[in-house]
């Protein structure tokens, strides 16, 4: 298992100043991570920075904070929390975070959507990538993907929790609803999904393309224990909701947290828009974003 | 022509659901999941015996898919059960993604598998299931004659590590094949060792095959049978050294012309060695609703039609 300086720091910290300082240490991962993503995409001209970017604060949460995770990978996973991404378009943000966490090089980074690589455009576990355990990228697939998983937790009484992060637009597939009734009827109650709500999808925002209405009402309707968190680009929030909802588990229901984000946060000219779902930044526009995000742990 | 005796028939759905019993007693990591169809797959009895291993899904084929491939996490050996129809072609990304290219361990078992399906009609009556799941790499596809085999057959998938399809159906077909049998997925069982032609059958037409080599050995034709339950991978030196014997072939299976077993055949004999073949399929069609017997009949799937192909391929020699 990975024993992280922060965690330690964590753990040894009595007074408020320590927990402010894992939360700028988180802070610093997040930068480099963001460095990562965008280097990652630059480098193929190819990619999806939006969604990556916005959902770097809850990977980093999971991976440096939350979860009880082993880098010396394992498909099993057994006694260990485990995550699913289901919208696999966002790659770049899960191998970054990945990586930072050991489970590779950080080097093969560079390898990203380039022939002979571990690191495909969508994840995937054909090519044996450490911390894959699923592919992803045609949508919908994540949430039974991860509730099948965490019934065999139940089954072989590993008390572990299973995360999975969903794509608002992936909603639109009507899968995830079948998941939905499932995992409520059958208490599936070690099951945390974040759903990235950022509004936006490649057509445009969500409310043009096909308007979802309330998130927050379809998924208490369906029998979701529902956590709205408005600030899903605040770390110290994040860590919050994380929190509250690992304490929720075990009471009968599944758990949604509805994670307000911003599609290419912490680079400004990608944000607020759908425009940078699935484009690459040019030179000008490379050099831009690593001047808004400090290198912090080193570039790959 | 050897004979083939039979004292009863059964449908091959049950003896997956007696196969289903048996392997999750041998091996505790066995789960079932079903999609609102117990009584159809015959997975009554292994849910009366684990009913915590027993996953009910409602009518949600999707989300069983990606569920049984989830499930492999931590390691259960998932086997999901439902019509072939909804088994494929209604879930294929599911499949494809989540259990063939993530190389995950689930057992896709699949009933009411064709014609013989009956009076339901061609909604259900899936003539396509073998060629998509022949197509996915890394997939087995097995298609059983009989109860014996087809309980064999899944009690031989739950000791293989990797993505399964076993396609089976719900009419009674005499049950010929021995019931203590060492199922060997990928190894064609000789039937009948002939000199003028080779009759490779699959699934219930191999019983039409035995029946149409009684026929022609009336009729002075000496007919090699080969049951082939494994379509996927195919036993390729089995077909090869019985084609380079008689120099003819006629396949025959309960599917469609396209993706079936007499592609797979026609492929390997176009590439390997050239020899002249009649395939009795369904060509190019879908089912109707009707009594399995007379559907058979109307689409072509009968001993009746193996003897007429044979021949046929016998004059092209």
């Amino acid at each position: 298992m990975i024993i992280h300086p922060q965690l330690i720091s964590i753990f040894a910290s009595k007074i408020f100043k320590n927990i402010m300082a894992n939360i700028q240490e988180l802070q610093q991962t997040v930068s480099q991570v963001r460095r990562d993503i965008v280097r990652m995409v630059h480098a193929n001209n190819s990619g999806h920075p939006g969604g990556s970017l916005g959902c770097t604060e809850y990977l980093v949460a999971l991976y440096f904070e939350t979860m009880k995770h082993d880098n010396n990978f394992k498909m099993d996973g057994k006694g260990e929390d485990l995550f699913f991404l289901s919208n696999g378009h966002i790659s770049p943000v899960f191998y970054s975070v990945l990586a930072r966490s050991g489970y590779f090089d950080v080097a093969e980074l560079a390898t990203f959507r380039k022939i002979d690589s571990r690191l495909q455009g969508h994840p995937t576990t054909h090519e044996g990538l450490p911390g894959v355990r699923m592919a992803s990228g045609s949508l919908g697939q994540g949430m039974s993907v991860a509730i099948g998983a965490a019934q065999t937790k139940k089954l072989n009484g590993d008390d572990r929790i299973v995360y999975s992060l969903h794509g608002d637009g992936e909603l639109q597939e009507g899968q995830n609803w079948e998941a939905a009734m499932y995992a409520s009827a059958n208490k599936v109650d070690n099951l945390i999904c974040a759903i990235d709500l950022n509004g936006q999808q490649i057509d445009g925002s969500t409310e043009e393309v096909l308007d979802m209405g309330s998130l927050e009402a379809k998924f208490t309707a369906f029998g979701f224990d529902v956590i709205t968190e408005k600030q899903g680009n605040n770390m110290e929030k994040v860590l919050e909701v994380l929190a509250e909802a690992k304490s929720r588990t075990g009471n009968g229901k599944p758990i949604c947290i509805l994670l307000h984000t911003e599609m290419g946060n912490g680079v400004d000219y990608m944000m607020g828009s759908h425009k940078w779902h699935g484009v690459a930044p040019n030179d000008d526009e490379l050099a831009n974003a690593l001047a808004q995000n400090e290198e912090t742990l080193g570039d790959y | 022509m050897k004979k083939y005796t039979y004292t009863e028939t059964k449908d091959t759905r049950s003896g997956f659901g007696a196969g289903l019993v048996e392997a999750a007693r041998k091996n505790s990591e066995v789960v079932g999941l079903c999609a609102d169809l117990t009584g159809s797959l015959k997975m009554n009895a292994f849910e009366d015996e684990f009913p915590e291993r027993f996953f009910q899904v409602g009518i949600s084929e999707a989300n069983m898919m990606s569920m049984a491939a989830g499930m492999t996490i931590g390691g259960k050996i998932p086997f999901t059960g439902t019509f072939a129809n909804f088994s494929t072609s209604r879930v294929y990304d599911q499949i494809r993604q989540s259990i063939a290219y993530s190389d995950k361990n689930v057992k896709i078992c699949a009933s009411h598998a064709g014609l013989t399906l009956g009076e339901d009609g061609a909604t259900h009556q899936v003539l396509e299931d073998l060629g998509m799941m022949k197509m996915l790499p890394g997939m087995v596809v097995i298609n059983p004659c009989d109860y014996n085999q087809t309980k064999a057959a899944t009690m031989a998938i739950a000791e293989y590590l990797g993505p399964v399809y076993l396609r089976f159906g719900r009419p009674k077909m005499p049950v010929f094949t021995p019931a203590d049998q060492d199922f060997k997925i990928g190894e064609a069982v000789m039937l009948n060792e002939g000199a003028d032609v080779s009759i490779i059958a699959t699934g219930h037409l191999v019983w039409e095959a035995i029946e149409a080599g009684h026929i022609l050995a009336e009729m002075g034709i000496d007919a090699e049978v080969i049951n082939i339950h494994t379509i996927k991978p195919l036993d390729v030196e089995a077909i090869l050294k019985s084609v380079e014997k008689t120099g003819c072939v006629v396949t025959a299976e309960e599917h469609q012309m396209n993706g079936g077993l007499g592609d797979s055949v026609a492929q390997l004999l176009a590439l390997k060695n050239p020899t002249p073949l009649e395939m009795v399929a369904v060509n190019d069609s879908f089912g109707e609703s009707g009594v399995p017997a007379l559907l058979m009949e109307k689409y072509g799937l009968t001993r009746t039609d193996i003897v007429k192909s044979v021949e046929a391929v016998i004059k092209r020699k």
